[in-house]
């Protein structure tokens, strides 16, 4: 029913609904959408299994393949004889189900890593759908699909369930969701993902991160998107406004079409800039580094060109487990940042769990105000013996790139001296191992509570850099839930408040002679680009998606105007004020300017 | 004796999953292993996804190996698979 009416508004005087929401990614996309259901995505567990039930778990797993055969034997029966011809794949299928690369190698991975079947077989079907991706020939690569497949059976099998889900979708769609978790989003076929939608979140979360690391639309906190929206309805996503059109007739299809491929045009034409250094019109050199989340957005770093890693988030590797990783799995991972960043310098920022993060592997206590609560190096040094072997871990990574450490959430001088112990102890009890390392990283502190704000003087003393995390800094400062809707307009990084308080952190590590950078995603706003230039921080970090944007705002604005453009926006009464000085000093159409071509703005 | 053959792959869509499939099946009836190796890189022929793997597009240029003496009848079959372009129009 739905699909008729929503084909009949195109026809007969469409409606053109429009809804505003939160520019979670940039980037134009007109299409179908997909609605997701919370329960249609099936999230494949990892659970440890003692050893002596792994011969059941094997028998569990074959019983699955067993049942596999037979269900698709059924279906092979069923096939018409004119038919028959076509039915060739469904042999293939039968024949992929007792493949010795998905049979033996799931019962490898439950014998050999004690887990259980339904991860087992993930892990082996990922291994061989990532030699198939990799192919040059677009059939062979379509391959992974028919191991998909054939792996989802077993799995439905493994799970009891016979629903359809996500992973059936077979053309390229607009996600709509109430809200995506990470575990949720890694179900998700993202190479069938046009844009993303959701009722909840807002630039930092998860959905927006994925969304501007794979350079597709996303608009975030729409609040009932779900409900307005069906599958197959015909919409347009404005990412770059955060806007999204419902229903939109043939005038508006067109002329967003023409800003799709004018943005798209745009996009390449700045990119292709982007390996130039970010230097102002006075020769003044601002680094430019990239914020990641994963391993994988190295390459989008090196594309878009960073000069460096300014933030490495650790926690993806701690999400949906149920014992937190091994050394050697995180120094792995980080080596991996290090070697292909070298001799660009990485910054890890140890575990930052907590607030909007969420670990089931790590047993924490239900908290009724968790951004206030047990998180980031508070959680740390109350388990040292995670804290100790992430630390180990980067201090091992640190001898084969060039790797910075950073704790985030210091609130006072205390927890970098306990910090700083706790390293020395990790570096001793390599060397006592005999394991490399690198004893004299650089330390740093992350500065996004107020009170270390106030008491940047006395944390210089104590570390070799700072890096302001706006992000938590604002949120704190101005007693802002940038997730909550009904206060998230209040969150203002041009606010006298926090241009006042990032000016003190800059001047506190210019008296102590260290390094000051930034890390949230003020930086990537090239509207706040004039302050922090006058600032004359070292380096800024940001999605790698907005490294090209910002270098390009470099190179047209000098030093030595935007220092005494600063000292007129640190006199300013509110954010509004400051808002219209950039304005009026570098037109109105400034920061849209950075993200369009001037005929758009 | 020889023990494997080398052999073009003849069909326009290379060694893709009928292909792999039709020579698993004839693969099975061999009492030991039986391989297909292109640039010293071995796959089980009994594995479609192991054959698939190998990326044997139109024209490349394998080896169809056994181990065992007694599975001569099956390389030359194989072998004869292949050069007939699996029956493929």
């Amino acid at each position: 029913m739905s699909d008729t009416t929503a084909k009949h508004a195109v026809k007969s005087g469409a409606l053109n609904v429009s809804l505003q929401g939160i520019a979670g990614s940039p980037g134009i996309t007109i299409g179908k959408a997909y609605l997701v259901e919370q329960e249609d995505v099936d999230v494949v567990e990892k659970r440890f299994v003692d050893p002596e039930s792994v011969p059941g778990e094997v028998r569990r797993f074959k019983e699955a393949v067993k049942k596999a055969q037979e269900q698709l034997q059924g279906v092979i029966e069923e096939v018409p004889e004119e038919l028959r011809d076509h039915a060739y794949i469904l042999h293939a299928h039968m024949m992929i189900l007792k493949d010795r690369m998905i049979y033996d190698g799931t019962s490898g991975y439950i014998e050999n890593e004690n887990v259980n079947a339904e991860w087992a077989l993930k892990m082996a079907v990922d291994d061989v759908k990532s030699i198939f991706k990799k192919m040059p020939d677009p059939y062979f690569r379509d391959r992974a699909s028919d191991i998909g497949h054939v792996s989802k059976i077993i799995l439905e099998n493994l799970l009891g369930t016979g629903h359809s889900n996500i992973s059936d979708i077979d053309k390229r769609v607009i996600i709509v969701a109430h809200d995506l978790s990470p575990a949720e989003t890694t179900q998700i076929q993202l190479e069938k993902v046009k844009a993303f939608l959701t009722d909840l979140g807002g630039q930092t979360s998860h959905t927006g991160i994925i969304a501007r690391s794979l350079e597709i639309p996303a608009v975030l906190g729409l609040g009932n998107a779900t409900q307005l929206i069906k599958t197959d309805d015909l919409i347009i996503v404005d990412g770059s406004a955060g806007v999204v059109i419902l229903d939109p007739d043939e005038e508006t299809l067109t002329r967003y079409q023409e800003r799709k491929d004018l943005f798209a045009e745009y996009q390449a034409m700045i990119t292709r800039s982007s390996r130039l250094p970010a230097e102002t019109t006075d020769g003044f050199h601002l680094r430019i580094t990239a914020n990641i989340g994963v391993l994988e957005e190295v390459v989008s770093v090196i594309d878009h060109g960073g000069d460096g890693i300014g933030l490495y988030r650790t926690e993806f590797l701690y999400l949906n487990r149920s014992t937190p990783p091994s050394e050697q799995e995180l120094f792995d991972n980080y080596r991996d940042v290090a070697e292909i960043m070298a001799p660009r310098m990485v910054t890890i920022r140890t575990l930052d769990i907590g607030g909007d993060k969420f670990a089931s592997g790590l047993q924490l206590a239900e908290e009724m105000n968790p951004a206030l609560g047990l998180r980031a190096i508070r959680f740390s040094l109350q388990s040292p013996e995670i804290f100790e072997t992430q630390l180990r871990a980067i201090l091992r990574a640190a001898n084969l790139g060039n790797v910075r450490i950073m704790f985030p959430m210091i609130s006072e001088v205390d927890e970098i001296v306990q910090a700083r112990h706790m390293l020395k102890q990790a570096g001793e009890s390599l060397e006592k191992a005999g394991i490399p390392f690198r004893a004299d990283i650089e330390v740093g502190a992350m500065i996004e509570v107020p009170s270390a704000v106030i008491m940047a003087d006395i944390l210089a003393k104590e570390v070799d850099f700072f890096s302001i995390g706006t992000n938590d800094l604002i949120q704190y400062s101005l007693a802002i839930d940038r997730v909550n809707k009904h206060v998230a307009h209040l969150y203002q990084p041009l606010h006298p408040a926090v241009l006042r308080m990032v000016h003190r952190v800059v001047e506190a590590a210019r008296e102590a002679g260290i390094r000051v950078h930034m890390c949230g995603e003020m930086a990537g706003d090239p509207v706040n680009l004039p302050v922090l230039l006058g600032m004359e921080l070292d380096a800024v970090s940001m999605n790698p998606i907005s490294i090209p944007v910002i270098k390009r705002m470099v190179r047209i604005l000098s030093l030595k105007e935007s220092k005494l453009f600063l000292e007129e926006a640190l006199k300013q009464s509110t954010a509004a004020d400051v808002v219209k000085l950039v304005q009026d000093t570098y037109g109105s159409s400034f920061p849209r300017a950075a993200f369009f071509p001037p005929n758009l703005t | 004796m020889k023990f494997s053959r080398k052999v073009i792959i003849p069909n326009e869509l290379g060694l893709h999953a009928r292909s792999a499939a039709k020579i698993a099946q004839l693969a099975e009836e061999a009492r030991s292993n039986v391989f297909i190796v292109k640039d010293g890189q071995e796959a089980n022929a009994t594995s479609i996804l192991d054959v698939m793997a190998l990326y044997c597009p139109c024209g490349t240029e394998v080896l169809v190996k056994i181990a065992d003496p007694g599975d001569l009848e099956v390389l030359n079959r194989i072998v004869g698979l292949i050069e007939i372009g699996f029956g493929e129009s």
